[in-house]
C-alpha cells in the first residue's frame, strides 16, 4: 500500500503491467524522455526503454491508427492522446477500425487498446485543452469508456482495461490529477469495468456523477445534509457499459434523482441514465430527474469556465427542486 | 534518397551581420533596415512582457516564441493589407506586425474569448491551437480569393511538429491541386514540445516535403529576416500572379521552454539553448546595422522608449477590460440561438441572480 495522487496511480497501473507482459507498450506524443506532459509516463522509458515507451510523431490518426494494428498483431499498446480536444484526429481510426474489426472478422482480430486521455476543464488551460466529449465515444458500439475518479479506481480500472479483449477509452480527469490522493495497493489488481460505487449511503436523493464532478456532488451532500435532505452518490466509473443495476437500486429506495455531468447536456450521457431509470424505476419516481450539465455551448475560454462547469451550488438547487417537487 | 541537397538553407545576411548575397544590397533601404529592427524590438519586448505577467499570475499559460522573431516579423511584413494570415498559438510577432492589438493577444492568454476577434479590417484568423488544422483553412481561404479574382494571398504559419498531421499533408495538396495562392510558412524549431525533429520525420528538411505536392520549396535561414522577407515577398507574389502554393522553411530556434507550463530540462540542455543566441536575429540585424552605417543610438534608444511605453498601456488596457460576459458563454454559437440555449441561458443567468 502507498499514498498516490490520482496521477501517480495512473503511472503505476502502467509500470505494473509494463512490468508484467512483454506485450504491453506505451506510445504517444511526448510521453518519453519528457514523461508526458502532465507526467503521467515519468521514468517509464527510462525503466522499460525506447521500444516500449516511445514518443511518436505529432499525429493522433498516427498513433491510434499504429496502435490499432499492433493490437490485432498480438500487442498489448497503450496510447496516450495528449488532451481529449486533440483527439478528433484520431476519431475515424476509433469509430470505423478499433470498434468495427471484431466485428467485420467475426472475431479474426480483436483490438486490445487502451486509449489514454487527460479531458476536462477547470485548470486555467488554454482553449480546446478542456473538452469532455465522453458521449461522442459512448454512442460508439465496440468500445467502453471508464473514468476514474480516486487513484484506488484509476489503477485497478487501467489495469482491467489494458487485460480487456477490446478497446477501452480510459478517460482521466485533468482537475483530479494532484488534487486527489488515496491508499493505492502494490502490484496488479483489478477493478471491474462496468460496475460502479456508491461513495455515500442516503435515504433522499441519488445524485450520480464520475470523473471530476464527484468532489462537486460530495460538496452539494454536505450542503443538502445542512438542511437535513439525506443524499446517496453514486460514482458511475464506467460510463460505458453504464452499471444499470447500482442506479436502479439506488433510485429505487430514494424516489429522487440528480445527474451531473461537464459535458453538454444534449446528447450527453445524463439522457441515457434518464433512460435507464425510465426503463427500470419509473414507478418508483417521486420527482422529475435532474441534470446538471455543461450547456450547448463550447466549454468557454478559461475566464468563464465556472460559469460553464456545474458547481456544488447549481447541484444544490437541482437536489432542492427534486425534494420540494 | 538525398532530397535534402536540393534544399540548401539560403541566407542574405550572415551571424556577423555581413551581406552574403551582396545582389541584394541594392534592394535594401534604410527604412527597411530601421523597419525590420523596430518590430523585432517591438515583438521581444512583447513576448517578454507577456511572459512575465504569467509569472506574475496575470494571464495563463503562454507560449513564447522568443528567438523566431525574424521569422515571423519578416514574412509577416511582406503581406498586403488585404492578405489572410492563419497563425498558431507561437506567432504572435507575426499577428502583432500585421496589425493585431496587442491588449487583445495578452487577452486571448488571459483565457479571454474577445482575444480572437480580428482587428477590425485586417483577416487574422485566432491561433490554432489544435496543431496543423489552420492549413486545409488557408488553402480554402485562399481558394475562395481565387475563386473571387482578387490579387489577396494567404500565409499560413506551422512549425516542424505540425508536418507529422494529416491536414498538414491534406492541405499542401489542395492547395497544389487548385494552385490556391497561399504560403505555407514553416518555422522549424526542432523541437514539437520535447519530441526532437530526428524522431519527429526521417527527411533531413521541411522544404522537401514540397517535392511530393510539386510545388516550389525553400529552406531559409529563419534568424535571417532579410532572407525571410525575401522569399515571402517571392511565394506571396507567385501566389498573386496564379502560380500557386509554395512551401518556405524558416529554421529557427526557440530558447526557452515549449510554454510557461512546460519544463524543458526535461528534454535538452538549457545552456546549450542559450549558445544559440550567437545566431539571434536581434543580434544579427543589429550587427548589420553597425558593419553598414545604420545603427543610431538615439534613434534606438528613443524606440526602445515607445515602445516600452506602449507595452506598458496595452497591459493597462487589458487589465483594464470590462470583465468577461456571461452572455457570451450562449450568444455566439449559433446566429440564432436554438431553444436548448435560450433555456439554458435563462436558466443560468436566474441561478447567477439568486432566483432560481
Ligand atoms: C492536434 C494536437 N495534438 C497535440 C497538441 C499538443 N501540442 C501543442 S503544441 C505541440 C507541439 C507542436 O510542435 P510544432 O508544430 O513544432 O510547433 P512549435 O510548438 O514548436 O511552435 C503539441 C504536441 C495540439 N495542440 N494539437
Ligand atoms: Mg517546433
Amino acid at each position: 500500500m502507498q499514498s498516490l495522487t490520482l496521477i501517480q496511480a495512473i503511472t503505476d497501473g502502467m509500470r505494473t503491467m509494463l512490468k508484467e507482459r512483454d506485450e504491453v507498450l506505451v506510445l504517444g506524443e511526448d510521453v518519453g524522455k519528457n514523461g508526458g506532459v502532465f507526467r503521467a509516463t515519468e521514468g517509464l522509458q527510462e525503466e522499460f526503454g525506447e521500444s516500449r515507451v516511445i514518443d511518436t510523431p505529432l499525429s493522433e490518426a498516427g498513433i491510434i491508427g499504429s496502435s490499432i494494428g499492433m493490437a490485432m498483431n498480438g500487442l498489448l499498446p497503450i496510447a496516450e492522446i495528449q488532451f481529449m480536444g486533440f483527439i478528433y484526429p484520431a476519431y475515424e481510426q476509433i469509430m470505423t477500425h478499433a470498434t468495427r474489426m471484431r466485428y467485420r472478422t467475426l472475431g479474426a482480430y480483436t483490438v486490445p487498446l487502451v486509449i489514454r486521455a487527460p479531458y476536462g476543464a477547470g485548470v486555467r488551460a488554454p482553449e480546446i485543452h478542456s473538452d469532455s466529449t465522453e458521449a461522442l465515444f459512448t454512442h460508439m458500439p465496440g468500445i467502453k469508456v471508464v473514468c476514474p475518479s480516486t487513484p484506488y479506481d484509476a489503477k485497478g480500472l487501467l489495469i482491467s482495461a489494458i487485460e480487456d479483449p477490446d478497446p477501452v477509452l480510459f478517460m482521466e480527469s485533468l482537475r483530479l490529477y494532484r488534487s486527489v490522493r488515496g491508499e493505492v495497493p502494490d502490484g496488479k489488481y483489478k477493478v471491474e469495468i462496468g460496475k460502479g460505487v456508491k461513495r455515500k449511503e442516503g435515504d433522499d436523493i441519488t445524485l450520480i456523477g464520475w470523473g471530476a464532478m464527484m468532489p462537486v456532488l460530495e460538496k452539494a451532500a454536505i450542503e443538502a445534509e445542512k438542511k437535513l435532505i439525506s443524499c446517496e452518490i453514486i460514482d458511475l466509473r464506467t460510463l460505458y457499459p453504464i452499471d444499470k443495476d447500482i442506479i436502479a437500486e439506488s433510485v429505487q429506495k430514494t424516489g429522487r434523482c440528480v445527474i451531473v455531468h461537464e459535458a453538454h447536456a444534449t446528447g450527453g450521457l445524463g439522457n441515457d441514465i434518464i433512460s435507464i431509470i425510465n426503463d427500470t424505476s419509473f414507478l418508483y419516481m417521486k420527482a422529475p430527474i435532474q441534470r446538471v450539465t455543461g450547456a450547448d455551448v463550447h466549454v468557454p475560454f478559461f475566464a468563464l469556465e465556472d460559469h460553464y462547469l456545474p458547481t456544488p451550488h447549481r447541484v444544490m438547487e437541482a437536489i432542492e427542486k427534486a425534494i420540494y417537487f | 534518397m538525398g532530397y535534402e541537397n536540393d534544399f540548401p538553407m539560403q541566407q542574405i545576411v550572415d551571424k556577423d551581420g555581413y551581406f552574403v548575397r551582396e545582389d541584394y544590397k541594392n534592394k535594401i533601404t534604410r527604412d527597411l533596415v530601421l523597419t525590420f529592427y523596430r518590430h523585432l524590438i517591438r515583438v521581444r519586448a512583447f513576448d517578454r512582457k507577456a511572459k512575465n505577467l504569467q509569472r506574475q499570475g496575470r494571464i495563463g499559460t503562454y507560449a513564447m516564441f522568443e528567438g523566431q522573431e525574424a521569422a515571423q516579423v519578416g514574412s509577416a511584413m511582406a503581406l498586403k493589407e488585404n492578405d489572410w494570415m492563419f497563425p498558431t498559438y507561437r506567432d504572435h510577432a507575426a499577428s502583432i506586425t500585421f496589425g493585431h492589438s496587442l491588449p487583445t493577444i495578452f487577452a486571448f492568454w488571459k483565457g479571454r474569448v474577445e482575444g480572437g476577434v480580428p482587428p477590425k479590417g485586417k483577416q487574422i484568423v485566432p491561433p490554432s491551437v489544435p496543431i496543423a488544422t489552420q492549413l486545409p483553412l488557408a488553402a480554402g481561404a485562399a481558394m475562395a480569393e481565387k475563386y473571387k479574382g482578387t490579387s489577396n494571398a494567404v500565409i499560413c504559419y506551422f512549425g516542424d511538429g505540425a508536418t507529422s498531421e494529416g491536414d498538414f499533408h491534406e492541405g499542401m495538396n489542395f492547395a497544389s491541386v487548385f494552385k490556391a495562392p497561399v504560403v505555407f510558412f514553416n518555422q522549424n524549431n526542432s523541437y514539437a514540445i520535447s519530441v526532437p525533429i530526428e524522431k519527429q520525420m526521417n527527411s533531413k528538411t521541411i522544404a522537401q516535403k514540397s517535392v511530393a505536392y510539386a510545388m516550389p520549396g525553400i529552406r531559409i535561414d529563419g534568424n535571417d529576416i532579410f532572407i525571410v522577407y525575401f522569399e515571402t515577398l517571392n511565394a506571396l507574389e507567385r501566389a498573386r500572379n496564379g502560380h500557386g502554393p509554395t512551401l518556405i522553411e524558416a529554421v529557427t530556434w526557440r530558447y526557452g521552454a515549449h510554454t510557461t507550463a512546460d519544463d524543458p530540462t526535461k528534454y535538452r540542455n538549457q545552456e546549450e539553448s542559450e549558445k544559440r543566441r550567437e545566431f539571434d536575429p536581434i543580434t544579427r540585424l543589429e550587427k548589420f546595422m553597425k558593419n553598414y552605417g545604420y545603427w543610431d543610438e538615439e534613434w534606438v534608444e528613443q524606440e526602445t522608449k515607445l515602445i516600452d511605453e506602449e507595452i506598458n498601456q496595452a497591459v493597462v488596457d487589458m487589465e483594464s477590460m470590462p470583465n468577461p460576459n456571461v452572455s457570451d458563454l450562449f450568444d455566439h454559437i449559433f446566429a440564432e440561438p436554438t431553444w436548448t440555449i435560450k433555456e439554458q441561458k435563462d436558466a443560468y443567468l436566474t441561478h447567477l441572480r439568486g432566483e432560481a
